[in-house]
């Protein structure tokens, strides 16, 4: 199968950072706004570059939603950033009204998203964020898989009209994608190519699913891995391609059952293609306080659980 | 530029205000009186809609777009660039609200016939889905309205436009925190480009503020925030206006200011004055006749 080398572990946030700093000198437009998490949310650089597009909210999350719309309304192209729970859970109706409704061009910077905040504990993660953002009209949802493709559905965020909700997260994970590949909003990679499974994956389970591929090349199992970091439109194309292709599915993410990628695939093949799916997420349960790695294994979200998973999959086809 | 008196409307054009350059106070009469129909004749014919705290906010909203605000009906675009911008953030005065912007020449007011009905452009709190002229952002979930007019003067102080953000709050409105954070931004940011206004009527739907939640001294409230704070009569024009020009005097002071309009939910109508009943409740057939009797014709005409 198609190797994927690690260039150095880097934190998802961090590719946002540097994204939003590069975005912010190609367009003046662009300002970033953060409820006292500047320096979690990696927005140092950009606030110190462009301190009179930087604005500080504190802890006043639903009054930085509107803020930041009505900054969008009068041309700017605002992001704002938190804690993933944060600017979903807690103003989903601020979201809503003046960012979904009001059509305003906001970015939602969501960091530390799911299970991988690690030590705060539930309170904190969220596993929900996806499906909150998914059942809101026209919000394109992203979930890119390392510090390189954060950064540039950054880039690629900021050029686009209309409000995204870009989720990322706090530890330092494996970054194998290209340095400078520009990210298309709505196309999903197609990473290897494989004939017996597919795996779809987003966000931290990308790495873990080529992880599971190779597992499952040493057992003679040849997987086919995509890349699903747009969730929200979900490129369903490729989803059917490959259904069609290996007519089993696996699909793997750092999020609940309810409402999150795995139901969206499930959806769209209960539409178009009935076929065989199994899921790798967090079922119906919160987080608690752990290191992002023991956080992951114990909840079944890693590589040796989606092999099981693929191999589940292939004996119900 | 002065108005012209016709027919059924009045020609408003480009206004470029100067305080010196003011409708009398007849003139505003005139146009709240219609207002005050409009509002009337457009809930009932919705069988729906908020009448009560349309007709406390008449007096200050036709003072707003008729004497105050720095617009161009015929040119208006939502970014809002070189002109004056309103956020009606207690987002159920649509009645009020479209009455106001028909008559300054935003759209027909034929269109108010069509509130609240199905396919509108007039839906029954604002919308920017419909490409109403007017409209800078949708609102009705009340407490975010004065969030975003932060963002506009926000926007306008980084692009050294010198125009103003002006924003209408409910006093039960006030119960929301949300107000309270954009009251905090508003301050640390130094927003004295931004003139909220509280229409300070003293109910809400289950009744009086005092009695539902008792939010104590509004005047209190706001100066402890940090913001200018004026109050003034709603219903009384001289009052009105001179609260827009002391506010309009506080660009520079690096305070926002926040202007609270003692007024009377139902104003203008005997039977709906003064009481909570009338908040979102629908005139009798009966009633509106009543009501418009008591309100009068004026020579703009209902539409």
């Amino acid at each position: 199968m198609k190797k994927y080398i690690d260039t150095g572990k880097k934190d998802t946030r961090s590719g946002f950072g540097v994204g939003l700093l590069e975005a912010g000198r190609a367009d003046s437009r662009v300002v970033a706004l953060t409820a006292d998490l500047k320096g979690s949310l990696k927005m140092d650089a950009f606030a110190a570059e462009f301190p009179e597009r930087f604005i500080q909210c504190g802890i006043a999350e639903a009054n930085m939603v509107g803020a930041a719309a009505g900054l969008a309304i009068t041309g700017k192209i605002p992001f704002i950033g938190s804690f993933a729970e944060f600017v979903t859970g807690r103003v989903y109706d601020q979201v809503r009204q003046e960012v979904s409704y009001g059509k305003a061009n906001v970015k939602i910077a969501s960091s530390h998203a799911g299970i991988t905040l690690g030590e705060d504990g539930a309170t904190h993660q969220t596993m929900e964020d996806m499906a909150l953002m998914r059942a809101l009209p026209e919000m394109v949802v992203i979930n890119p898989c390392d510090f390189n493709q954060t950064k540039n559905a950054t880039i690629a965020a900021a050029k686009y009209v209309g409000p995204v909700y870009l989720r990322f997260g706090r530890p330092s994970v494996p970054n194998f994608t290209p340095e400078n590949e520009e990210f298309v909003i709505g196309k999903a990679q197609i990473l290897n190519e494989g004939k017996d499974v597919t795996i779809v994956a987003c966000g931290h389970l990308v790495w873990e699913a080529l992880q599971a591929a190779e597992i499952l090349e040493a057992e003679g199992i040849c997987a086919e891995v995509i890349n699903m970091a747009t969730v929200k439109p979900l490129d369903e194309a490729a989803i059917l391609d490959s259904a069609v292709k290996t007519k089993a599915i696996v699909v793997a993410e750092e999020h609940n059952m309810a409402g999150g990628l795995g139901e969206a695939v499930a959806g769209l093949l209960a539409r178009a293609l009935p076929t065989p799916v199994e899921f790798v997420n967090g079922k119906d349960l919160f987080g608690q306080s752990g290191t992002p790695s023991a956080l992951m294994a114990a909840y079944g979200l890693d590589a040796q659980h989606i092999a099981e998973a693929a191999k589940k999959a292939i004996a119900r086809k | 530029m002065k108005g012209i008196w016709r027919k059924k409307c009045i020609f408003v054009g480009i206004r470029n205000f100067t305080l010196s350059d003011m409708y009398s106070n007849d003139q505003l009469q005139e146009v709240s009186t219609q207002v005050r129909r409009d509002i009337l004749r457009m809930v009932c014919a919705a069988k729906s809609g908020h009448p009560g705290g349309s007709m406390s906010s008449t007096d200050i909203l036709t003072t707003l777009y008729f004497n105050v605000m720095k617009q161009d009906p015929a040119t208006w675009t939502r970014d809002g660039k070189g002109q004056d911008m309103f956020i009606l953030s207690a987002g159920h005065m649509t009645p009020v609200y479209y009455s106001v912007l028909a008559r300054a020449g935003y759209f027909p007011a034929s269109e108010l016939a069509t509130f609240r009905t199905f396919g509108a452009r007039l839906q029954g709190h604002p919308s920017i889905r419909k490409s109403l002229p007017g409209i800078f952002q949708a609102s009705g979930s009340l407490g975010q309205g004065l969030s975003a007019a932060c963002g506009l003067a926000l926007g306008k102080k980084l692009d050294k436009d010198d125009n103003f953000v002006f924003c209408l709050c409910g006093d039960g409105e006030s119960e929301e925190g949300q107000i309270w954070e954009a009251g905090m931004f508003a301050v640390f940011h130094k927003l004295d480009n931004l003139i909220a206004m509280t229409d300070w009527n003293g109910k809400q739907i289950d009744g009086p503020v005092a009695e539902v939640a008792g939010e104590g001294d509004l005047a209190e409230k706001w100066t402890a925030w940090g913001w200018n704070t004026i109050v003034a009569e709603g219903h009384d024009f001289d009052s009105i206006k001179k609260a827009f020009e002391l506010a309009k005097a506080g660009k520079g002071s690096g305070k926002p200011t926040m202007i609270l309009f003692k007024t009377e939910m139902g104003h203008g109508v005997d039977f709906m004055a003064g009481t909570h009943k009338w908040h979102g409740s629908v005139p009798k057939p009966e009633q509106l006749e009543d009501a418009l009797k008591q309100l009068g014709e004026t020579s703009l005409g209902d539409f």
